[in-house]
Formats: C-alpha cells, structure tokens, sequence
C-alpha cells in the first residue's frame, strides 16, 4: 500500500492483529453498550491518533494561562485548595445558624443558603401557596429580621456566603448587604455569590416569577450596582446543575449553562456596562455526575469555550473575563433511596471527578437526601469526604494530571465541538431567552430525561441497588423529620412584625420600587430601601408582579 | 374493547422539579392510558377540579418537597366532596417511611419513592384504577 501511514496508526494495527484479534476470539467483551450516562459511544481504546488534531501548545497550553483548559490557577491546588462549600438550610433561621456553626466549627471553609421553597418563589409563609412548605426544603426569610437571626454570630467580613436564590435575588442579596452594614462590614471588602441565573429557570427548575426580559433586567441591574457598590461580590452563578439534574446529557449542560452565560453577557453590554467591569464576576455551577471521564472533559471544555468566547465573541481584554471560575455539586439525582449507604462511594466518586476537573468550590451531597434533607451526621461525612481527596488522596500535588490522555483530551475535545454546534442552533434562534420562548431547550432535556430512564428500564444502564443487585429486606435509616412548627414560629413572627414596623415607611418603600420598576432607574437602591424598612420577600415580589406580572410555562412532555 | 384508562398528572405546591412528573406522564401514555399533565403549581382545588373535567380514573401527584401530608389529604377530602371517591391517588416523590401508613390511612395505596421501576407504577395503575363503564 502507497502513501504515508502515520507510524501511531501502523503500531495499532499490528497490535490489533496481533494482540487484539486472539484474544477477542477467545474471550469477546460484554454485551455493553459501552456508552457514557449521556449515551455518548465510547472505543475501546484512544492513542496519539486520536488527538492528532490537537495542538498540544495551542488547544491545550498551560494552567494559568489563555485558554485555560489545564486550570485558571498556575499551580492548582498545590496553592490553594477548592473551596468546601456545604449547602445547608431548613427550618427557622437559628436552626440553620446553628447548623453553618457545626459546618465551620468542622472544617468548612464557605457557607452556602439553602432557602425553603416560598422563599424561592417570592411568597409569604401565610400565602395559600405555601401550605405544608414553609422551612422544608431550606430556610425560611421573610423580612432581614430573619436574614439577621441568620447570620448571627458570623462575620460576613470574614466568611464567603453562596445564596441558591434566583427570581427573588435582589431582594435577599440586598438583605444580606443590609446585615453586613449592620455588622459593620465594609461592602467594597466582603464576597460571596447569588445564584441569580434566571434562564436555567425556565430551562430547568421552574422556580421563576417573572416573565424573561424582566427577570433579565434585574440581572443586569445587580451587574452595573456591584461593579459600582460591591466590587467582589460573584453576581450570577450560571447553572448547569439543576439543567441536569431535570435529566440532560452532560454535553447538553455544558452548551446550555455557557449559552446562558453568553446571553447575560450580551444582555450587560447591551445595558450599557463594558464587558471587563462585569464579566470577572460571573461564576458557574456545574454538576458532577456518574461518569467519571466525562465529567473531567466537561470543565476542561468549560474553560476553553468560555475564554474563547469572552476573548473573541465579546471583545474582553482583561484575562479575569476570560478565566472560567466554577462550583460544582455532585449529582443529587444519582442518589438512591435504596441501600442509601451506597451513595457515599457514588458521592466521592463524583467529588474527585470535579477535583480532577479543576473546580473551584465543592458541594458533596449526604447519603440520605434521595431521602430527605441531610441530618447533622451525614452531612459531616460529605464534608469528611471533601478532606479525604484533599488530604489523602495525593491527587492534589498535581495540576490538571488527566492533561494529555489520549481519551479524555479526545473527550474534552468534542465536548467542545458539540457546545459549538448547539450554540449555533441557539443563536439561529436569536438567542437564549428567544429559544426559551420557543420550548428549545425544555424539550431537549425532557426527551434526554426520557432516554435516559427507558435505558434505566431496560437495564442497558445499571443503578446498584435499583434494578441490579437489589437488596429485598432492607432496614430504613434515621431521617432528619422537619415538623410544621417552624411555619407556626415564621406565621407568628410575620404577624408581629406587620405590627410593629413602621407601616408607613413600608409602603413608601414599596411605591418607590415600584416606580423604579417602571422605569429605567436600577432596581437595587429601592430595594435596598424596602428591606431597612423591614418589608418582606413577598411584599416586594408583589409589588414588581404588580408591574411585570408573572410568567406560565407551556409544559413540555 | 375496553377504554383507555385515564390519568391526570400533577405538580402541587411550590416545587417545580417536575423531571418525575413529566416521565411518568409520558411512559403511561406508552402504556396505552390517556395522560392529562397539569403543569407546575397546582393547588387542590385545581386537581379535584381537573379530575371533574377529565373524567379521570386516577390522580398521579409528584411531591418531593415535603409538602405531601398537607397536599395529599387535602385531595383526598375534595375527591369525597364532589363524589369522586372512587378516583385512584397515588403519589410519587420523597416519601418518608414513617408517612407511608398515614398516607394509606387516606386510601392512598400507591406511593412511589425514587428508583421505582416505571412498569412497576403501569401495573399498579392498571391493577387499581376504577373500572370504566
């Protein structure tokens, strides 16, 4: 045969010949398939071959520097570690004070609220609404009041805080600002990050109030605010988490979450702010699922597209724009109610993935939460489990060392490739918020969701536990039990705060966010101005449903 | 031939984690039944009233939240009301062990925890739904 073979393939086919073909005659592989939890189909083997394509200097280069795949820190965690940063929330705010005490008093370095679902949709814990919700699935804030019972006892000027909070960010990161005053911490010093990613909402969680463009215009009002006011402050939290968690593949979380974050962008230059005044502050949040190899191509990708798209897309010339700065929790949907102690090895798997792919802060989840909320016990071994890999493991005296196998730079590479191909479609469409309007990527991530779970049932995916190696007497394990007086305690409170405040100021304050809403003034003064007021969660939610009114989805099957 | 059996989904409460609810909806109506889906935040009130409306045979109520021993006696008491106590509920989501007996209490046989295989949920529901005239 003519022609020049490259010698990697000639090596290949001789050990395919010679090596592969005897055995394979003796003993063939398992019926498979051999596919990744996102269906993707896997070879047997990768070689030089495989990433004869990539340039070793330019696709890939070094930590540190543009285009980030190895990691934005040139030593990775040999200088610092990730963050271990426990979301934690229930009940009243002294019982989730007390439990962020027991967090840091373990070893954990950030904290991170959970709010209860009222909260999260903007209600007061006496709306018909919140009935059977109030303190279940998180904390419940009404007013600063409880913001203050909160964070009593922890210096906001010497901790970070994550808030999972999105339509009603504003009004709880102007809480939180408030308290800080309070406590006497200078704005311009203390950090700390609000979710505040309204479209994966739509995609995803559902847990929006008001329509797109508005939800928008709070976003970019929180943009230019903090560059001027709160210059350290992670102002989004772009995520892919929940968008898988509702049962997308890993490269559908991975287009959609940057697509999300290049539609903010867009969004802040179009307000009028320059890209490097608020870019440096957008952070992400990804999941880490079962699959360990891609998962580790997933943020490697992560930073390439980002710093691609922030350099090149959007003009950015100060390389904080470009540096991809992610959280990551492990997958909460791969937990099984079955054989719950399980979920601990599934849990440190999934926690080393995102170390391997170089996440900035971590979220291991307890082994009890397909279950119920974690109790004080298994939310110390998710933590444990973090310290485990940073300190026992060896696997942090490195930077990035997965770099240059042949599979997962092969991974990594059409994680890449793939992102590019659906943001095209997106942006065919005009957009994130455009293809949100149109069902797009609701109906993406319900048909995954569904493959997914007929693979499930076919057993073609095995879940231990679950429809392979099933345990029949299983003994149930303790569960922390959330009660209903905690509504009791936060309906009281209400009462007596409608009483006691000055109800004038109140209403003041309300009228002026209203106004601003109206308007074009930013949102965050007048709501800065409600909350010292002592006006609540729902109050302001209502006065701005008032003025934008609220959206309704078209469910997608 | 017999009718197709008739299911109305819901999402009550405040969650909107409705990834369960929409795979159930689609792999019953794979099964041959007609599949009603509410959408998200749904009171009682709107449940009972969309099983009126649909003639249902049974109502599927997704509830991980932790909200499920307010909502789902609730439903059960506004089922009575109308006259509809014939009208299978059964529930999916995080179910603690210890609310499994007082849900039964209720007449609710079929409650289903994270991991329960679809089929298992199908054959329930083709064993249970009231019989179609």
């Amino acid at each position: 045969m003519k022609g020049v073979i490259h010698p990697v393939e000639t090596a290949r086919a001789r050990w395919e010949r010679e090596v592969l073909e005897p055995a394979l005659a003796k003993a063939p592989e398992r019926q498979g398939p051999f596919t990744t939890i996102s269906g993707r189909a896997i070879d047997r083997l990768y070689t030089a071959a495989d990433v004869a394509g990539v340039d070793s200097a330019s696709d890939i280069g070094h930590p540190g520097e543009y285009p980030y795949v190895r990691g934005i820190h040139p030593t990775g965690y040999r200088g610092k570690l990730w963050t271990m940063r426990q979301f934690a929330g229930f009940g009243t705010p002294e019982e989730t004070n007390q439990r962020y005490k027991d967090l840091i008093a373990a070893g954990g370095t950030g904290l991170s609220v959970a709010f209860d679902l009222p909260t999260l949709m903007g209600r007061d814990p006496d709306h018909p609404l919140c009935l059977g919700e109030v303190g279940k699935c998180g904390v419940n804030i009404t007013s600063l009041a409880d913001m203050e019972r909160l964070f009593d006892g922890i210096p906001l000027a010497d901790i970070t805080t994550s808030m999972t909070i999105n339509s009603p960010a504003p009004m709880i990161f102007a809480m939180y600002l408030v308290v800080a005053e309070k406590q006497g911490a200078d704005w311009t010093k203390i950090s700390g990050t609000i979710q505040n990613d309204i479209l994966k909402e739509f995609i995803a969680q559902k847990e929006y109030i008001f329509p797109p463009r508005p939800s928008m215009r709070l976003i970019t009002d929180i943009f230019a605010f903090c560059a001027r006011e709160v210059p350290k402050w992670n102002t989004i939290s772009v995520s892919g988490y929940h968008i898988r968690e509702a049962g997308s593949t890993s490269l559908q979380e991975l287009a959609f979450t940057l697509r999300d974050g290049l539609e903010y962008v867009r969004y802040g230059v179009d307000a009028g702010l320059d890209v490097d005044d608020f870019v440096p502050r957008i952070s992400f949040f990804f999941n880490s699922h079962s699959d360990f190899f891609e998962e580790i191509a997933k943020y490697r990708a992560a930073r390439k597209l980002w710093a691609d798209a922030m350099r090149h897309r959007f003009g950015a010339k100060n390389p904080r724009s470009w540096q991809l700065r992610f959280h990551t929790q492990t997958a909460g949907v791969s937990l099984t109610a079955q054989q719950p102690y399980n979920n601990v090895v599934r849990t440190a798997l999934q926690a080393l993935a995102a170390v391997l792919g170089g996440t900035n802060s971590l979220h291991t989840n307890s082994l009890d939460e397909a279950l119920a909320l974690p109790t004080k016990e298994t939310a110390t071994i998710a933590l444990r489990t973090q310290q485990i890999i940073a300190h026992e493991s060896g696997v942090t005296n490195v930077v990035d060392p997965l770099g240059g196998s042949y599979f997962v730079e092969t991974l990594t590479r059409d994680m890449e490739e793939g992102t590019l191909k659906y943001w095209e479609t997106i942006d065919r469409m005009g957009g994130m918020v455009e293809a949100i309007e149109l069902g797009y990527p609701q109906k993406e991530v319900a048909e995954a969701s569904y493959q997914f779970q007929q693979a499930v049932e076919r057993r073609e995916k095995i879940i231990v536990g679950v429809n392979d190696f099933v345990q029949a007497d299983e003994k149930p394990i303790e569960i922390l039990y959330i009660d209903d007086t905690t509504a009791d305690t936060q309906l009281a409170r209400l009462a007596d705060l409608r009483r006691t405040r000055d109800n004038d100021r109140v209403r003041r304050a309300l009228d002026g966010l209203r106004q601003a809403a109206r308007g074009r003034d930013n949102t965050m003064p007048p709501l800065l101005e409600c909350v010292r007021a002592y006006a609540t969660v729902g109050e302001m939610c209502d006065a701005l449903r008032e003025v934008w009114g609220e959206y309704e989805e078209v469910p997608v099957i | 031939m017999s009718q197709k059996i008739r299911v109305v989904i819901a999402k009550p409460g405040l969650d909107g984690h409705d990834r369960g609810a929409k795979v159930i909806a689609r792999a019953l109506r794979d099964a041959g039944m007609e599949v009603i889906y509410t959408g998200l935040r749904q009171t009682p009130e709107q449940i009972v009233s969309a099983a009126l409306q649909e003639d249902a045979d049974v109502i599927g109520l997704s509830i991980l939240s932790g909200a499920h021993m307010h909502i789902c006696p609730r439903v059960v008491e506004l089922l009575k009301e109308k006259g509809l106590d014939d009208v299978q509920v059964v529930v999916g989501g995080i179910i603690p062990d210890q609310d499994v007996p007082k849900l039964n209490a209720l007449g609710i046989k079929g409650i289903f925890i994270p991991g329960t295989p679809m089929q298992e949920i199908v054959d329930f529901i083709n064993g249970n739904a009231r019989a179609r005239v």
